[in-house]
């Protein structure tokens, strides 16, 4: 089968019940997408599939078949790049290890919903866990990248 | 450590910069100079190159506390090297720099003045270096962001040019040294963002999971699901039958104690995560539970409870607490229970171990390599010199990381595999087989005169100790635990008598951000409220009227034991006049007096850990049928001098949020296994659940530093039942906070 990562045409011949994950991290080595649970209860590994928000721990690779992706080493564009700026400006991450799946979370929000609400945030985001409590600084960053954009 | 022992130190270190600064020009030279000066270290924590590249190590576990940056501010600083251009190593496993152990809230408190030591010397250098070249006086000679000037002439050198003749200088002595002046302080007391964001948002840094190399295998293993249980049988056909399954390998079995030991059970060895993933899942394993299959959550609380009902060892004592209680006209009693908890770092453990030809090569995200290095040596019957220890940025950690355990596994499975091997775990291993935060009841009761002073407080705890990790027979938490928020009590009551009882540990106990202190804030600062409520005062007056007038507390007059987190009471002292001010500035901030909104409300508490004194107001907003939210926090804290306000900040609304899932997960056992595997039965605070922004309130100070990490997480739930009972009128004293309260 063949799947676009971040742009680029991939052959994948293994086992289709694999997750998604798993291509990305061991046989690409892009290790950007993280590991948190495993059961689609975390958001780590957040990516776009077809640019919809998919949790690769739990999505198998006859999902992607055709399709194309887009993992955190991909994610440019005004809403990606406008993101990163927020991120960065904000200090946002403390550990750093759930900001991938946070970043492409936010991203698909503020494709959907340019300048969301709270509780549009709270909704997106409610499936996204940081152990080092950086919640507070997602919100203003999302709503920080909304205004920058709008 | 003890003075001697930074001395010491600190001569290690300053040869050590000596050695760095020549390293790669003239290492000969380099080694004279050092042996010369009495120590032979490897380069530690200024590193210069003839093009000018100024690397400063960081020695210290970068687990979200941002260290990788706080430390390169202070060497950079006193060093006047240009922060933007510094490059940030990362130190292996070496006593050379002295402890590395990231834990108990001292990366800054210990080593700032060290830190500074080191940068400074390395300047001293760089100018003398220049002034004799210049045949000048050294006090004409300026370092300024890596170039040195000769004030008067104008000449100029760059640090590169210098560094070869700066590294064949002797190292001065320590005293010789000057070091900035505050006002001085270029980055030391800036908001300065962390080194890594770069690498964070473009998923390029590098965790323990990420570590890549050459042929490398990836193991899971199934562990027992009893502590000390045993493979009864094994069958692993099924396994070995998946295609990318390389070997199935059995574990030696844990014999007690603990320690930092790999758990036994059956590891998977595949080319791939899902193939070793699908391997553990075909294995047939029955085990042999042993004796902790005993072990079921409601009778061991319960049993818990019974002990804090009954007269126990007396730790601290003041007057007669129970004489005046028994005759006491107005008493208040309440029993307070805490579940175990799990520190659920996001990133669970991993390591990579390649053991080859005698030696051992980790790459972990551990929090302690120094430890990693010796246990794993031990495990492996090598000499801790062929054991090289490196560190990853840590996806969280929160205690969990400072036990080595995962990376023994790795090292032992590369052995047996020949090959390099990385163990990960899944979250249900994380969950299922840690080192849990303790279960605890504890019981106080008090007596209250007629103008609802209170007059006696009678607390007991009880709580299977840390030290039954090492000991199994050790019953009695240590001084170490009782030094958390218990015997410690700041509290002005004319009479206290303090006890612990005893309990047996039934799974692995470890440390969990803050520690004890979480439970026992819990229980001390909820039973202010509940006092304050007895004698219808307003809960912050009445909080400041038991912490007091301003003084120092000895607790050695009262026959307490206390180690104040390994540093000495005359630098930091159990202050309250530092306690009551930020309550009184916790209260301003919060508009303590202010009215709220129907179903509004504030609770208050106030806890002083790892040095540092933090208060806490939690706003919650209860609807009508019961369910709860946390609306806004604020935190004011006292942690003497920071190094970056930023950083603290962040720690005060991380910490904060972790205090909130403190409030609202448990770890329960059936049978000794451990009931929750995942995040949807192990409860953690979610962004929902969250407050949107959590105030932060530094006090300006120049006493020295305190720890920043762990202490804003105690006050968090006293904080939050305190508000919960002023919305409905519940007082909830065992947790976990369930999520709808009933109203009274
Ligand atoms: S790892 Fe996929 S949601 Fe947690
Ligand atoms: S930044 Fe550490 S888990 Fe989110």
């Amino acid at each position: 089968m063949k799947v676009t990562i971040n742009g680029a045409e991939r052959e994948f011949s293994g086992d289709q019940s694999m997750p998604i994950l798993w291509f990305l991290r061991d046989e690409l080595q892009m290790t950007g997408t993280k590991f948190g649970c495993g059961k689609a209860l975390c958001g780590a590994c957040t990516v776009h599939l077809d640019g919809q928000p998919t949790r690769a721990c739990v999505t198998p690779m006859a999902a992607a078949n055709g399709r194309s992706i887009t993992t955190i080493e991909g994610l440019d564009g005004s809403v990606g790049e406008a993101l990163k700026g927020a991120w960065k400006a904000l200090n946002v991450p403390q550990c750093g290890y759930c900001q991938s799946g946070q970043l492409m979370q936010a991203a698909s929000l503020l494709n959907d919903n340019p300048s969301p609400e709270d509780a549009d945030i709270d909704q997106a985001m409610a499936g996204n866990i940081c152990r080092c409590g950086t919640y507070p600084r997602i919100r203003a960053a999302i709503k920080m990248a909304a205004e920058g954009k709008s | 450590m003890s003075t001697l022992d930074r001395r010491q130190f600190l001569k290690v270190s300053l040869s050590g910069s000596a050695f760095a600064l020549t390293a790669q020009l003239l290492p000969g030279r380099a080694l004279m100079a050092a042996d010369h000066e009495g120590g032979l270290s490897p380069s530690l924590f200024v590193n210069i190159d003839s093009d000018g590249t100024v690397s400063i190590t960081c020695h210290r576990s970068e687990m979200g506390q941002h260290v990788r940056t706080s430390i390169v501010q202070v060497v950079a600083d006193e060093l006047e090297a240009n922060f933007d251009d510094v490059q940030v190593i990362q130190a292996p496993g070496d006593p050379a720099y002295g402890d590395q152990n990231t834990d108990g809230s001292r990366s800054i408190r210990r080593n700032l003045t060290r830190l500074r030591q080191a940068g400074a010397t390395a300047r001293q250098m760089l100018r003398q270096a220049a002034a004799e070249r210049w045949g000048v006086d050294i006090r004409e000679c300026d370092a300024v962001q890596n170039v040195v000037t000769h004030t008067p002439s104008g000449r100029s050198l760059g640090y590169g040019e210098l560094a070869a003749a700066a590294g064949r200088l002797p190292v001065p002595e320590a005293d010789s040294v000057e070091l900035k002046s505050r006002d001085q302080w270029r980055y030391i007391g800036k908001a300065i963002k962390h080194v890594d964001l770069d690498a964070v948002t473009s998923g390029q840094a590098v965790f323990g999971f990420d570590v890549k190399m050459e042929n490398l295998h990836i193991a899971v293993i199934a562990r027992p699901p009893v502590l000390f249980g045993t493979v009864k049988s094994l069958d692993d056909s099924a396994a070995r039958a998946i295609p990318g399954v390389i070997n199935v390998v059995q574990l030696p079995a844990l014999q007690p104690p603990a320690v930092f030991n790999a758990l036994g059970g059956v590891a998977v060895i595949a080319t791939s995560t899902w193939a070793a993933m699908r391997g553990r899942d075909a294995l047939k394993i029955e085990w042999d539970h042993g004796d902790n299959a005993s072990y079921n959550s409601p009778e061991y609380m319960q049993s818990l409870l019974e002990t804090a009902r009954q007269p126990a060892e007396v730790v601290r004592q003041r007057g007669d607490a129970p004489g005046v209680i028994a005759s006491a006209a107005h008493k208040v009693s309440a029993e307070y229970t805490a579940p175990h908890l799990s520190q659920a770092p996001m990133e669970p453990p991993a390591a990579t171990a390649r053991v080859s030809d005698g030696k051992a090569e980790i790459w972990a995200c551990t929090q302690t390599p120094q430890s990693t290095r010796a246990t794993v040596a031990g495990a492996l019957g090598l000499e801790p010199e062929a054991v090289t220890v490196n560190v990853t940025l840590l996806g969280g950690a929160f205690g969990r990381k400072s036990k080595p355990d995962f990376s023994v596994e790795a090292a032992l499975l590369s052995r047996e595999q020949g090959a390099p091997v990385k163990v990960l775990w899944t979250r249900e291993d994380d969950i299922r087989n840690g080192y849990y935060h303790s279960v605890s009841a504890q019981r106080i009761e008090a007596a209250l005169d007629d103008e609802g002073n209170t007059t006696a407080w009678h607390h007991r705890t009880v709580f299977p100790t840390i030290f039954s990790t090492f000991n199994p027979a050790a019953m009695s938490p240590g001084a170490l635990e009782m030094g958390l928020g218990f015997v410690d009590n700041p509290f002005v009551v004319p009479n206290m008598q303090l006890e612990r009882g005893q309990a047996k540990g039934h799974v692995r106990i470890g440390w969990l951000r803050s520690v004890a202190n979480v439970y026992h804030a819990f229980a001390t600062q909820s039973f202010a409220h509940e006092l304050a409520v007895a004698a219808k005062a307003d809960p912050k007056d009445y909080l400041l009227k038991l912490i007091g007038p301003p003084r120092h507390i000895d607790l050695a007059a009262e026959g307490a034991e206390y180690p104040n987190y390994d540093d000495p009471l005359e630098a930091y002292p159990i202050d309250t006049g530092r306690l009551a001010n930020v309550v009184r500035r916790v209260a301003e901030q919060a508009d303590w007096s202010g009215k709220r909104a129907q179903g509004r409300a504030l609770g208050i508490a106030a806890h002083r850990s790892f040095l540092t004194y933090v208060a806490t107001i939690v706003e919650v907003s209860v609807d009508t049928d019961g369910r709860w939210k946390v609306d806004d926090v604020f935190v004011s804290i006292d942690a003497g001098t920071i190094v970056n306000p930023d950083d603290v900040r962040a720690q005060c609304e991380g910490g904060s949020i972790y205090g909130l899932s403190c409030a609202i997960g448990q770890i329960t056992a059936t049978n000794g296994v451990v009931d929750q595997g995942n995040f949807n039965d192990y409860k953690v605070a979610t962004m929902p659940q969250s407050p949107h922004q959590v105030h932060v309130d530094i006090v300006e100070s120049d006493a020295p530093p305190a720890g920043v990490g762990e202490p804003p997480t105690p006050p968090f739930a006293p904080a939050l039942v305190n508000a919960l009972y002023e919305a409905t009128g519940t007082r909830i004293r065992d947790l976990p906070v369930p999520p709808i309260i009933a109203t009274s």
